[in-house]
């Protein structure tokens, strides 16, 4: 199994890795190579940070061109998942567009950075096979994607939004399965190993 | 609404945790990612690694041990101490840790942190505030604690989350060690001041503690040392009260629970 994660922004590609490593996968690729993502078997598209500057990057680096265009699973975590819509709030930025949401601030009256362990519930999917319902995952994001008709699992900050989305080949994640504990790990092992 | 965390601290000195630790069955209690899987196993909601070293020097030496536990966690972490630049921040994050902490270059050049934050996100800037009650209200302190800034509390506070911090790390220097509980009142006033979540340490002795500082003091999550260090208070009774008390917690799970007790 090839299995690449992305590198564009020096974000959490180690620690994803490390999870990898974890649940038997040590020979994971980290790249910024559009030659060696177009090749994997799987694809991880992370992400930390700042939306605007985050396409700049991928951009410059045209990774930007292949991901719309990836027949392998992918899967986008947190900013990751963001960049995979149409558009984001913050920056007032363009996005690749495979998912047609938008990314939008939470409202204010919550404390924001949404920031902790949250518990979503989930639709029936080989990639949440064997994880409960209200199972808690760990959340770090200050933006999110309104529930929609590809959204996988809900989770709640005074608002509900889309813990995770699916649609064809590409997956997005709102929580970070590389911290989520065995959870975590569990929802890697279904998109690693499973018919997603 | 995400659950109140619980948050170990680890203080780190040459890579090797400095705090008395009585754990029964560690192999070795100055080994701190063994320290510090014990506790996630435990149900810990996060970690804090503060290397109080901080001399250059010994840099490196930190930054792998960051990389060490950032390949056996599978919880997230913070690490800290005497971070003073953007070129320190990255190492810190490429080795795998999840949060930084800054605190006295943050007072003396408060421009560190929007500058953190627009390289690297405010998700992963921690900005830590040492508070002491002075005459003229809480001020906060630099340097450890050994000096005085003449920056109000609230003031410091609302600026760092303004400038970018993520979270705003509060510890009341008065409170520390005393095991009589946390600040709860300043805690408080920072934690309705700013939009950001305040994790509250310095003075955790009993379980009624964490329950005041979550209830009264409105911090979104407690950090505390010794308490833990010494297993005056395990986590799994921890959680266990304060979910009790109607404090939404990440329960302790059964198999989190049968892996303590090996």
């Amino acid at each position: 199994m090839n299995i690449v994660i992305i590198e564009y922004n020096g974000g959490n590609t180690r620690s994803v890795q490390f999870a990898l490593q974890r649940i038997g996968f040590p020979k994971t690729v980290i790249s910024d190579d559009p030659t060696v993502i177009l090749q994997a078997d799987r694809v991880i598209f992370p992400g930390v940070g700042e939306a605007s500057s985050a396409m700049r990057r991928l951009r410059s680096l045209r990774i930007d061109r292949i991901i719309p265009d990836l027949k392998q699973p992918v899967l986008g975590i947190c900013l990751g998942m963001q960049l995979l819509c149409s558009g984001s709030a913050e920056g007032e930025t363009p996005c690749l567009g495979i998912f047609p949401d938008m990314v939008r601030r939470f409202p204010a009256d919550k404390k924001v950075p949404h920031i902790g362990w949250a518990r979503i519930r989930h639709a029936d999917s080989p990639l949440f096979r064997g994880i409960a319902q209200d199972e808690w995952f760990y959340f770090v994001h200050s933006y999110c994607v309104p529930v929609n008709p590809g959204t996988s699992s809900v989770c709640r900050h005074g608002v509900a939004f889309s813990a995770a989305m699916q649609k064809d080949n590409y997956t997005g994640c709102q929580f970070h399965p590389e911290k989520s504990g065995s959870a975590g790990e569990r929802f890697l092992t279904n998109f690693i190993k499973g018919d997603v | 609404m995400p659950a109140k965390r619980i948050i170990p601290c680890l203080d780190v000195k040459e890579g090797r945790t400095v705090k008395g630790v009585h754990f029964t069955g560690l192999r070795d209690a100055g080994d701190p990612v063994e320290l510090g899987a014990r506790y996630a196993a435990q149900g810990a909601d996060e970690l804090v690694f503060l290397d109080i070293t901080a001399s250059i020097e010994n840099r490196p030496a930190f930054a792998r041990l960051v990389e060490e536990t950032a390949s056996v966690l599978n919880i997230p972490f913070t690490a800290g101490g005497g971070i003073s630049s953007c070129r320190h921040v990255e190492t810190l994050l490429r080795s795998g840790a999840d949060k930084i902490t800054v605190n006295t270059a943050a007072v003396l050049n408060p421009a560190l942190i929007s500058r953190l934050a627009a390289a690297f996100g405010s998700q992963c800037i921690v900005v830590a505030v040492d508070i002491r009650r002075g005459e003229s209200g809480w001020e906060v302190w630099t340097h450890g604690g050994r000096c005085p800034s003449g920056r109000g509390a609230v003031d410091w506070a609302a600026e760092a989350a303004d400038r970018g911090a993520g979270e705003i790390l509060l510890t009341s220097m008065d409170h520390d060690g005393t095991t009589n509980g946390f600040a709860a009142g300043i805690t408080r006033l920072i934690a309705d001041a700013v939009p950001v979540p305040v994790i509250a340490s310095g003075g955790a002795g009993r379980i009624s503690h964490f329950i005041d500082v979550f209830q009264q003091g409105g911090a979104e999550a407690a950090l505390a040392a010794s308490v833990f260090h010494y297993g005056t208070i395990g986590i799994p009774e921890l959680k266990e009260r304060l979910a009790a008390n109607g404090i939404p917690v990440r329960p302790v799970s059964e198999e989190r629970r049968e892996n303590e007790a090996d």
